[in-house]
């Protein structure tokens, strides 16, 4: 599986991790955000994408589909102990409800291998924004580290 | 753009920003406030903005940038008209420390300090991924949820004496299980028994200096003694609630025509039912918040048995500072119940509180302020003036200046644990990476944000404590 990504970028923040993902689509928005999320905490260069995991969502907008998809993976992360490296996002949109099919890869948490430098404990709601159109899609949110 | 009201007091006015109910106040010194980020004090408007909220929106001298509430912020808010948000609480909830003394001098602890401090660092699992060596069933996570440190000290972790020396005796009542979700309990249970990564630590250290004999013999504190210091909080289990119950008050804003500055704010009229489930779960958090540092306690006077004979080590105090609780305070001549809020602030009770521990009557409860890894520790001892201008708070810790991204680019974690080293200060973490973001040069001095709450009387020094062994998650 190849990440489909279209990349991101960390913006200064004193405390926490503040960052922008950026898509063609909005489905490619959210994989880059789970990577940079990721990569927040470890390099993902060390994680191999071995076992896959299945996310299934559905929210009454996109931005909270964005919330809820982040926050999932890290409940993945902490309850099975576990760390990513790739993503996938299929999106649909039914009428007022968006639902997410996504697929992250990774595997059990090693602490011989898994640099982490810090963990990731929620996303926040502070400044989130999700934004987008025909030019491509971005969306911003801060990390409570 | 702010107003200075006398030394260590400046005042956000109400016209700062459209739709503050009250001023702010942020109590600090001048040269901590040029450390201070515009956004900082956009953060403690935005809060003056919430229904009900009581006086001021504060803050103390250790604030910087947070999301929602700032970091050293503290509000107040009415039973009658006011809310209750987890933007002022955090995800980390009653993210804490607490202090454990020994009968140890330093000379007998120093030559040991490599062998104890990584003892503790394989004995206390940290950082991430790390799994508790406790299993805890279903049915004892929930009563941890409902009983907190005593729970713990009923399993054997611990004395009763300790449960007596904890805020709130370690037990936030009107925890509700019911509303801690499947998820929560999914994270917060192999997790049980873990110090954490990132800022958490243990770390033993030794009294450097004494400000104050009467109140530092009362603490069963001397100089050159040892003590242990423990920071941490409610794990996975806390994180989640606070997620969980943040999408539900999103929706209980829109219910409730609530206007936000901050989506973080997101908040209930308190009485309501959202608002009611939030402070039930939360306190559940609260409660396996204590529970974890006593267990973590028990697990490191283990560890000073086995190698220094020095197995009592009794608990002097231990403080949460992020937590919403309910206190009376007097506002304007009347004695109210008010939902405090602490996000990164410590409740600093003088001695005509009753919740001060009858051991400490006539000296106030103990403040417990880590520095960073450095820098030395605090401990303070309430004062009853902190009632009058902080509905009876302080600091919790330094405050961060520096990004962690800036840090790892200014800081080797290789040359911090080797310039510590050359200090006597001995580190043990799980990556070098972590040192350089929680490098004593990425805070602001403890000592300068001590010296304020100390001169502004809302805490008074009692003693200083320097690091001898720091394990980092």
């Amino acid at each position: 599986m190849v990440n489909s990504v279209k990349g991101y970028e960390y913006l200064e923040h004193t405390a926490d991790v503040m960052f922008r993902a950026y898509g063609d689509s909005p489905g490619e928005m959210l994989g880059s955000a789970a990577l940079a999320m990721f990569n927040a905490m470890i390099d993902t260069g060390t994680v191999r994408p071995q076992s896959t995991w299945k996310v299934e969502l559905r929210a009454e907008s996109l931005e909270q589909l964005a919330y809820d998809w982040l926050s999932e993976l890290l409940f993945l992360m902490d309850s099975e102990v576990v760390v990513f490296s790739e993503f996938q996002v299929d999106l649909k949109q039914d009428g007022e409800i968006w639902r997410l099919e996504g697929l992250a890869r990774g595997e059990g948490i090693d602490r011989s291998r898994h640099p982490f430098e810090n963990q990731v404990k929620a996303v926040t709601l502070h400044q989130f924004r999700v934004e987008g159109g025909a030019d491509g899609w971005m969306m911003q949110a801060i990390l409570d580290v | 753009m702010l107003n200075k009201v006398e030394d260590n007091v400046y005042e956000v006015p109400q016209g700062y920003q459209k739709g503050m109910r009250v001023p702010g106040r942020i109590f600090i010194s001048d040269d901590l406030l040029d450390m201070v980020e515009p956004g900082t004090i956009e953060q403690v408007a935005n809060v003056a903005t919430l229904p009900g909220i009581v006086k001021y929106s504060m803050a103390m001298p250790d604030a910087h940038l947070g999301y929602g509430f700032p970091i050293g912020g503290v509000a107040a808010f009415r039973e009658e008209g006011g809310v209750i948000s987890p933007g002022g609480v955090g995800f980390d909830i009653n993210c804490g420390v607490r202090l454990l003394r020994s009968e140890l001098d330093v000379g007998t602890v120093r030559p040991l300090i490599s062998d104890l401090i990584e003892t503790l660092f394989r004995e206390i699992p940290s950082g991430v991924g790390a799994t508790s060596r406790l299993h805890v069933s279903d049915r004892e996570l929930t009563d941890a949820f409902l009983g907190g440190s005593g729970w713990a000290v009923e399993q054997g972790f611990g004395t009763r004496k300790d449960v007596e020396h904890c805020e709130e005796q370690g037990c936030l009542k009107g925890a509700d299980p019911a509303q801690v979700s499947l998820k929560a309990r999914k994270r917060g249970r192999p997790q049980f028994g873990t110090l954490g990564s990132g800022n958490h630590f243990l770390e033993i250290q030794r009294v450097s200096e004494i400000y104050d004999s009467e109140a530092a013999k009362r603490f069963g504190l001397f100089l050159g003694q040892v003590t242990v210091m423990i920071h941490c909080g409610s794990r996975g289990a806390g994180h989640q609630i606070c997620t969980d119950h943040l999408g539900v008050l999103s929706g209980a804003v829109r219910k409730y025509g609530i206007e936000l500055p901050d989506k973080q704010l997101a908040c209930a009229p308190i009485g309501t039912p959202e608002a009611k489930n939030y402070f039930g779960a939360m306190a559940c958090a609260a409660n396996y918040a204590w529970a974890n540092r006593q267990i973590i306690s028990h697990w490191t006077r283990e560890v000073f048995g086995k190698l220094l004979g020095e197995g009592e080590m009794p608990l002097v105090y231990d403080v949460a500072h992020n937590v919403a609780k309910v206190e009376e305070h007097q506002v304007d001549g009347k004695r109210e119940r008010l939902y405090v809020h602490r996000k990164g602030a410590t409740r600093s009770f003088g001695p005509s509180r009753p919740e001060v521990p009858a051991s400490y009557s006539g000296i106030g409860q103990p403040l417990l302020i880590p520095g960073s890894m450095g820098t030395p520790s605090y401990v303070l001892c309430g004062q009853d003036r902190a009632l009058e201008l902080t509905f009876g708070s302080a600091c919790h810790g330094s405050g961060r200046i520096m990004s962690r991204t800036q840090a790892k680019k200014t800081f080797r974690g290789t040359d911090i644990k080797k310039a510590l080293q050359d200090e006597g200060i001995k580190v043990v973490a799980t990556e070098p990476a972590i040192l350089a973001e929680e490098a004593p040069g990425v805070y602001k001095p403890s000592r300068q944000v001590v010296d304020v709450v100390h001169n502004l009387g809302i805490a008074r020094k009692v003693a200083q404590l320097v690091p001898l062994g720091v394990s980092k998650g």
